[in-house]
């Protein structure tokens, strides 16, 4: 036994997060932040799909019928990849038409048809409660079978009065819960930012938790797959329970259930609502097309292997609907089973959630508030009050809908398993497909055949799956069943005209949708549709070509002259011939009857002067007889949707272009400060150019105009240009490597060389200079051999100006220099240090820029004389060298002399 | 004889300025940076200075406005030296109150010159 409080414990908390990550969703959106404009997400909230029926009776029904569960999973697999083409026309639809359920999806494609729309709404509340129902169900025995195991599980529903039913108190909490976060504000596109949020997460965890049990399964309780696989097969009755052949009605059984569940996919309430209505962005769809599926094979992967271990532990005495809670609990794990119950009553509550959501906005829009406004009582409210009434229905609504779910649990719940009430539910969403697909595609289709179809299928489906689930609960005589009614054996539920040996639901699918189709098909050959009907018809046939709607549209009659007359007004007499070219023989008192494409014609010139509306306006002047009816008129000049869809994509353009501008406000910001790096450069290039020059220049005079110079101060004058020069020299051979640097120009010549050699001969090179200074020069040299990939004359460069630095700020009196190498890691690093006064801190990275002359720190100038100067490019020169070489060059306090310390640091060459 | 301060921070430099000056008839004292220029000043006012701008430590448009800051030195007479050759500089320096405006490298004899008449000038 657990601890029931526990238990209700974790459940009340997961219900708890839900609710804030909806309530962060919602502030989210209204920040403008929204944390659903992913693709991920809206895949993940697709997945809502995924209810107990698939986390407990997946399995449940594997144990049955083998792998035909997977068919409810190829369905929607199939309508995603057809995703780009059918559900993103559903989506481009419901976003011009501002479509709130699939109820008014319907309704608007007949000609906004209320009661068609009512109708619907009517089947849908009919049809999914089984659906609710199968949800409370399932968390209540989940609940059960995880508080009383190992005592079996006695769910006493019917005998009980309903305050001791624990379900009838999980229908209330969710009952509140979805008021909490479905109705919290009225929006125009019936969006709920938040809700999809926590379904999405709802989606991930149910996905961890059955994939943590099948990992338990396979990997715990088993060996592995290969020890669960091989037990099964020595035991041949259970080997072909789980076999291809094990699907009820053959391959006409694998075709009912693919299609009943691709239908289903695309007409549940609670599919078209995450799929259509909570969708932000069309182009998610392209991720979703994939990663919904992809989510499918994930959740299914270990159904079978579940299967399997529960027949071969539990055997058949145990319910298969609870193996994924039992397998763990037979093992007496504490944490796996609570896990379990979790991923059970996300996948339930997040099915509950949306499905809640959508039947409660198509009672009241569809049902309620269409009755209330008849009553004309709402007419003289404001809009405030009216959002106030449409979220007071709604909320009761969710409450009778849950209440109803609960009714439908209590009273003949017991009588199915899981999957059964599941596809019950499955083949009445069906019934919409019809009306809706067609409808999508045939601009033929009438209201009256889509009414007609609706109820007729709704009428067989109920004939052939409610009814007799009703009888086999005990609620009627059962014998109908098998005798037919009335003794007449041609109407017997499960053999509708005398077809037997199907699947009942395929065999319900087949009649159901052959009435539902054949009406819809013949009644709208032989039934008009209303100008606003024919609109509509248009408006959805046509969705993803709003351009092609012009044609066609005008049913009204005029004349030829009077046409010619208002065009001759708008467009003068040339554009007007142009128009009626093709019409020989025109006189303006013609008053032959324009035909329709005339009419159309002359619409689209008038728009490309005046505009769409006001083109519409001018032309139903002149139009009369059968005319647009005032609604329609005001439906098209109603460019709303047009208007919100440019909307759109000009915040979207200006987005971008705000974007541009920022860009090339950077990229300004940046060349200017490029240029005023380059005129700084230049003046200090100049400068220092400057410098020698001056020298050289002077002295050169000096020798020029002082004949009577003494002999030693001629050479020693001599010797100052020579200098001079060599420093100018230098100066401009380092400015043009410091300008290739810069540029990438730089051409290096890159070999295998060893840094060891390296740095001994750069040692040697500047060792007689060194000693001139006086200074010591130490060398530790770790490693036998460094090898680098580099240059090596520039390497010797960097070093011998590493030295050469290190050697005129080291110590005045006793100056000391200390090269060493070092392997550090896969690199090489090579210091130089000396024992001087060091450079500050924050002057460690200033020692690299361009001209920067160190300086160092209270030093007399006297003290500097003679000392000579560098030109301020040696460092940077060096760092850009090693750069391009793959390393780095930096500076840290000398470990070992305590002044400067430059380090170099180079990658090891590959093994050649 | 004439007393004159050369401040540079290019001993070369100095070394030139030194030769050339001393070559005219004039005595010469040096300085590296501003600081020790304003000491030398101090020391015993000189005739003329020619000053160096970019120095370490005070600049030498610093070490001008110090020194004109000064009454004694008001109208001592300065030539600028610089290695910029800026026009905005030049104008600093004469708004500073230099007396002349040299620009590196410079003609000997034309520097020479301008000392001589400058000079030539004081009372």
């Amino acid at each position: 036994m657990r601890s029931d409080a526990v238990v209700l414990t974790v459940a009340f908390g997961y219900l708890a997060l839900l609710f804030v990550i909806a309530a962060w969703g919602d502030r989210r959106a209204e920040q403008g932040r929204s944390l659903i404009g992913s693709p991920t997400v809206y895949a993940l909230s697709i997945a809502v799909y995924c209810t107990a029926w698939t986390f407990y009776g997946s399995v449940g029904r594997a144990t049955q019928f083998g792998p035909s569960f997977l068919l409810i999973y190829l369905g929607p697999t199939l309508a995603m990849l057809l995703a780009p083409f059918l559900i993103r026309k559903m989506v481009r639809i419901a976003s011009a038409q501002r479509i709130t359920s699939i109820a008014d999806f319907i309704s608007a494609r007949y000609g906004k048809s209320s009661s068609l729309g009512a109708l619907v709404a009517l089947i849908a509340l009919i049809g999914i409660t089984p659906y609710i129902a199968l949800q409370l169900k399932a968390i209540t025995v989940s609940h059960a079978v995880l508080v009383n195991y190992p005592e079996a599980a006695e769910l006493r529903l019917a005998d009980e009065p309903f305050w001791a039913d624990k379900s009838f108190w999980v229908a209330l909490v969710l009952a509140v819960f979805i008021i909490l976060f479905g109705t919290r504000h009225l929006d125009a596109s019936e969006r709920h930012e938040g809700m999809v949020a926590a379904i999405a997460f709802e989606s991930l965890v149910k996905l961890a938790a059955f994939l943590s049990v099948g990992v338990f399964t396979l990997f715990v309780l088993f060996a592995g797959p290969g020890d669960l696989f091989g037990r099964v097969a020595a035991s041949p009755e259970l080997a072909g329970r789980l076999g291809l052949d094990a699907v009820p009605g053959g391959a006409t059984g694998w075709v009912g259930m693919l299609v009943l569940a691709f239908l289903a996919f695309l007409a549940l309430p609670r599919q078209f609502q995450v799929l259509v209505v909570e969708n932000v962005d069309e182009r998610h769809l392209a991720r979703a097309s994939w990663l919904f599926p992809l989510y499918l094979v994930a959740i299914n992967l270990f159904v079978i292997p579940i299967a399997m271990a529960g027949l071969l532990l539990a055997g058949d005495a145990a319910d298969p609907d609870s193996f994924v809670l039992t397998l763990p609990l037979s093992a007496d794990l504490e944490g796996l089973p609570l896990l379990v119950f979790i991923g059970g009553l996300s996948a339930a509550t997040s099915m509950v959630i949306v499905e809640t959501i959508a039947l409660s906005t198509m009672v009241s829009n569809q049902l309620v508030m269409p009755l209330l406004l008849r009553t004309r009582r709402l007419h003289r409210g404001g809009r405030g009050e009216l959002a106030g009434w449409l979220l007071g229905i709604r909320r009761v609504a969710i409450v009778l809908i849950l209440l109803l779910g609960y009714l439908y649990h209590a009273l003949i719940g017991d009588a199915y398993s899981l999957v059964t009430i599941g596809l019950v539910s499955f083949a009445a969403a069906c019934q919409f497909a019809p009306a809706m697909l067609i409808g999508m595609y045939w601009r033929g289709a009438t209201r009256n055949g889509a009414a007609l179809g609706l109820i007729a299928g709704t009428l067989v489906w109920a004939w052939t799956l409610l009814i007799p689930g009703f009888a086999q609960s005990g609620w009627l005589d059962a014998g109908f069943l098998e005798q037919g009614p009335w003794g007449l054996a041609w109407l017997r539920p499960y053999a509708l005209f005398g077809l037997e040996g199907w699947d009942i639901y395929t065999h319900a699918l087949l009649w159901s949708l052959t009435a539902n189709v054949g009406l819809l098909v013949g009644v709208s050959l032989f039934s008009r549709q209303s100008p606003l009907e024919q609109t509509q018809a248009a408006l959805f046939t046509e969705a993803m070509h709003p351009h092609l709607l012009q044609t066609s549209l005008w049913h009204g009659q005029t004349s030829r002259g009077e046409l010619r007359a208002l065009l001759d007004r708008y467009l003068g007499a040339a554009a007007t011939a142009r128009i009626f070219a093709d019409q020989d023989g025109e006189a303006p008192g013609d008053e032959r009857p324009a035909a329709p494409a005339l009419i159309a014609r002359a619409e689209q010139a008038l728009s490309g002067a005046l505009g769409n509306a006001s083109a519409r306006v001018l032309i139903n002047s002149v139009v009369r007889g059968e005319a647009l009816d005032l609604e329609s008129i005001l439906s098209i000049l109603d460019t709303t949707s047009e208007t919100l869809e440019v909307n759109r994509r000009l915040e979207q353009q200006s987005q971008e272009l705000a974007r541009t501008s920022e860009e090339l406000r950077a990229a300004n910001e940046r060349l200017r400060e490029l240029d005023r790096l380059k005129d700084e450069f230049v003046a200090m290039v100049s400068h220092e150019l400057r410098t020698p020059l001056t020298s050289i220049r002077a002295f050169a005079e000096i020798l020029r105009d002082s004949q009577a110079l003494p002999e030693e101060k001629r050479a020693h004058f001599l010797e100052v240009v020579v200098k001079e020069s060599q420093r100018l020299s230098r100066l401009i051979e380092e400015i043009l490597d410091l300008a290739r640097l810069e540029s990438g120009r730089l051409t290096l010549d890159p070999q295998r060389l060893d840094l060891v050699a390296l740095a001994r001969h750069s040692v040697d090179a500047v060792h007689h200079m060194q000693e001139d200074r006086g200074v010591a020069l130490e060398v530790a040299i770790a490693p036998q051999a460094a090898p680098v990939v580099g240059d090596p004359d520039r390497l010797e460069q960097v070093i011998i100006n590493l030295l050469d630095n290190a050697g005129k700020f080291a110590d005045e009196g006793e100056p000391r220099v200390r090269l060493s190498l070092v392997r550090h890691k896969d690199h090489y690093r090579l210091a130089v240090e000396d024992n001087g006064p060091g450079i500050a801190a924050e002057e460690r990275e200033r020692v690299f820029e361009k001209f920067h002359q160190i300086q160092r720190p209270g030093e007399s100038p006297e003290k500097r004389r003679g000392r000579p100067s560098g030109s301020g490019l040696g460092l940077p020169i060096s760092r850009g060298i090693v750069a391009h070489l793959g390393g780095r060059l930096w500076v840290e306090e000398a470990p070992h002399l305590g002044g400067a310390c430059l380090v170099m640091e180079l990658p090891e060459a590959p093994a050649s | 004889m004439a007393k004159v301060l050369v401040v540079d921070d290019e001993p070369n430099i100095v070394l030139s300025l030194e030769f050339l000056m001393q070559q005219a008839g004039f005595e010469v004292v040096t300085a590296e940076d501003g600081e020790s220029a304003l000491e030398r000043v101090a020391e015993g006012t000189p005739d003329l200075v020619l000053l160096d701008i970019s120095l370490p430590g005070i600049s030498g448009f610093d070490v001008l406005e110090r020194l004109r800051a000064d009454p004694t030195n008001a109208r001592l007479p300065i030539i600028m030296l610089t290695a910029h050759g800026r026009e905005v500089e030049r104008e600093k320096g004469m708004a500073l109150g230099a007396d002349d405006y040299v620009t590196k490298p410079f003609s000997t004899q034309a520097l020479v010159e301008k000392v001589k008449t400058l000079l030539a000038e004081v009372p």
